[in-house]
């Protein structure tokens, strides 16, 4: 059987136990539908969170992004991680113990107040749109790049997918779903990682390999920053400059992670308190897999790209070159007409490289049987090499020299993580239409089937504007993340916390904090990613904060104003009160 | 060993819980921002014990995160017995 056999043949079986377990734990109830019947087991939480928050990017693109930054791709492993400390010690509990089905009817209901539970309605749902866009975007990649299907037909297939589960079986379908898509999705990354491993260092476990000792003395980061220091690169292991902003960064994805929404409702679905606190604590055990496996493979990926490229002959380069090259995931332009690869600090083309064709779309290719470039992108430099970041995943098993079915395998687990993922968002868009806005506040007579109805049809169209989204993405998608970061970190989390934690809070402080770190953060991501692209370099950067950044000084705006707000307005009322203090201890 | 029938105490408890969120976020705090980041330059002259990691390196990578999740379990034990003393616990 072929890569293309293995891949149909792997992608099925995963899709038939996905669609067999929505059926068998179909949703009967809105408890049911929006919270699993909060029973879920913790582990089981922790490994359907570990699926939620592991999405198409985690899965294929993060080792890549870390294999080019080095170093200074620490801000996502820690920011990602650390997040979950502040879920586990500072919301997760107190949320379970407030028990109802949403994050805006938090809001709502402890600032009694309709204003903040619609502001929340709405950055909920534009921080799940945004998120949702990307993740069915990957699905059809997935599908076009292992089985040569329009990426079109792929984002369908998906959506009819995830349409079965959400819509049949809510939660409750969901949870399982994800429960299984995560060890798809593991054992789909690890067994890749692990062959690379022993290739590389002779030892199975990658976090082990990256830092043991090699035949000849040094590990292989002594001789990845070798390698970077003789090809003009800054060192592998040491930041670049400005660490105020990477610290910015770093906690912009922290508290970014603990304020979004889909991550958060996981945690209404265990039973008791203490699971809540206990599955964050095994949804970041799971997560840790997969977080510190990455950072192994981006060195084994990078010291290998350089060895096996750099300062070769191109007729001499290993047959995947030339693979990937077909794909346009890898382009090569023999600037000095020797017939070698110069891989160089500094980069070949402006954007994706743009590759030369005749007029009827036939590749043109170069003396050496490369494909040539379109010479109007290129820029000026010594870099003679284009490597797209997302081949360090895909690439790896070929690299490699692994059999087909482990090829096969890394789609399945692209799609389970980009599967699980959006269902996920799906779940909070459905919630907070159906549940936030149809019952709580406009329709709050509807019946317990009319709101499930209500909640199935949210569901649907959800999937739907999702797929539309996957399908014509608009060009911002990879920006957006900046935004859903920034937007959950300078709204949500701050006065969610505040709302837990100190009992004099009210709502004019609330709705102020978030309008403004909202406004805020949204104005300086807009400006420099969309409005003026570019002029988004260090120079004009607010305290030389980036736009993946500023959602901490949002935060901190949120506070300043919010804070005074509160004490110049009247505190909140004995029942808002007595709820906080009853959200603070487990027991009744 | 059998305790007598703890008395509920809410705000001790919610202070006890308090005081131990402050001490596991002071070390969150440190492995994060300050061996991951800000210290990470100066850490990485030596090596982790035993390997060949750069020791900032080895916690911007892969240590913080083993730390993190250390937290976490501290949290969630530490947490039952509170709960259980000040007989909030749901049990």
């Amino acid at each position: 059987m072929d890569i293309q056999g293995w891949t149909f043949l792997l992608v099925g079986l995963s899709f038939t136990l996905y669609i067999g377990i929505a059926i068998w734990s179909r949703a009967r109830t809105t408890g049911d539908f929006y919270v699993a019947g909060k029973g879920v087991h913790p582990v089981a939480n922790g490994l359907a969170t570990a699926a939620d928050w592991m999405s198409a990017a985690s899965f294929i693109s993060m080792a890549g992004i870390i294999a080019f930054a080095g170093m200074g791709g620490s801000v996502y492993l820690i920011g990602w991680t650390g997040g979950y400390v502040l879920l586990a010690l500072l919301l997760a509990p107190y949320l379970r113990k407030f028990g109802k089905y949403t994050v805006p009817d938090f809001v709502g209901d402890r600032y009694a107040s309709q204003t903040a539970r619609v502001v929340a309605v709405l950055c909920a749902l534009f921080v799940s749109f945004t998120y949702v866009a990307g993740q069915m975007r990957g699905v059809g990649i997935v599908f076009s790049r292992f089985l040569e299907v329009d990426i079109t037909l792929g984002v369908i297939i998906g959506m009819g997918l995830v349409f079965i589960y959400a819509v049949i079986g809510g939660m409750k379908g969901i949870t399982y779903t994800q429960v299984a898509q995560y060890c798809v999705l593991i054992f789909a990354f690890m067994v890749p990682a692990i062959f690379l491993s022993i290739m590389a260092t002779g030892h199975p476990l990658p976090q082990t390999g990256l830092g043991a000792e090699l035949e000849g003395g040094g590990g292989l980061l002594q001789k990845l920053d070798q390698l970077h220091t003789d090809l003009g690169f800054s060192q592998y292991t040491e930041y670049g400059d400005n660490m105020f902003n990477i610290v910015c960064i770093t906690a912009a994805l922290m508290l970014g992670t603990a304020g979004l929404p889909h991550v958060i409702v996981r945690f209404y679905t265990v039973k008791r308190v203490r699971d809540a606190r206990s599955s964050a604590g095994w949804a970041l055990l799971f997560i840790a897999i997969l977080y510190t496996t990455a950072p192994a493979i981006a060195v084994f990926a990078r010291t290998n790209l350089i060895e096996s490229v750099h300062k070769t002959s191109y007729t001499e380069v290993p047959a995947w070159f030339s693979t990937w090259e077909d794909s346009g995931l890898l382009a090569w332009h023999d600037r000095n007409n020797d017939g070698v690869i110069t891989y160089a600090p500094g980069k070949l083309t402006a954007g994706r490289p743009v590759f030369a064709t005749t007029e009827t779309g036939t590749p043109l290719r170069g003396s050496h049987g490369e494909r040539l470039l379109s010479t109007d992108t290129l820029v000026p430099g010594d870099n003679e090499l284009y490597v797209d970041r997302d081949i360090m995943v895909l690439a790896n098993p070929e690299i490699a020299g692994l059999p087909d079915w482990v090829v096969a395998l890394v789609a399945a687990g692209g799609l389970a993580a980009a599967l699980s993922t959006a269902a996920g968002l799906l779940m909070v868009i459905s919630s907070a239409v159906s549940h936030d806005l149809i019952k709580r506040t406009l329709v709050p007579t509807i019946s317990e089937r009319g709101e499930l109805r209500v909640a199935r049809i949210a569901a649907g169209v959800a999937v739907v504007c999702a797929g539309l989204l996957g399908i014509f993405p608009p060009d911002y998608v990879a920006a957006v993340v900046a935004f859903a970061f920034g937007l959950a970190a300078s709204s949500f989390f701050p006065v969610i916390l505040l709302g837990i934690f100190w009992k004099r809070f009210n709502a004019a402080g609330a709705i102020s904090g978030m309008l403004v770190g909202l406004c805020f953060t949204a104005t300086y991501i807009v400006y420099f990613k969309f409005v003026n692209p570019a002029a988004n370099v260090p120079t004009n950067w607010l305290f030389g904060v980036s736009p993946e950044g500023i959602g901490v000084i949002g935060m901190v705006l949120n506070l300043a104003v919010g804070v005074p707000m509160a004490l110049l307005t009247k505190p909140p009322s004995a029942e808002v009160q007595a709820l906080v203090e009853s959200i603070r201890i487990p027991g009744d | 060993m059998k305790h007598d029938t703890p008395r509920p105490d809410a705000n001790a408890h919610f202070r006890a819980n308090l005081k131990l969120i402050a001490v596991l976020l002071s070390i969150w705090v440190f492995v994060a921002f300050g061996c991951g980041i800000l210290l990470a330059p100066w850490l990485n002259q030596w090596n982790l014990p035993g390997t060949t990691f750069p020791l900032g390196f080895w916690f911007a990578q892969q240590g913080s995160i083993y730390i993190f999740v250390l937290l976490i379990l501290v949290y969630v034990r530490a947490m039952r017995r509170i709960d259980n003393r000040y007989g909030v616990s749901e049990d």
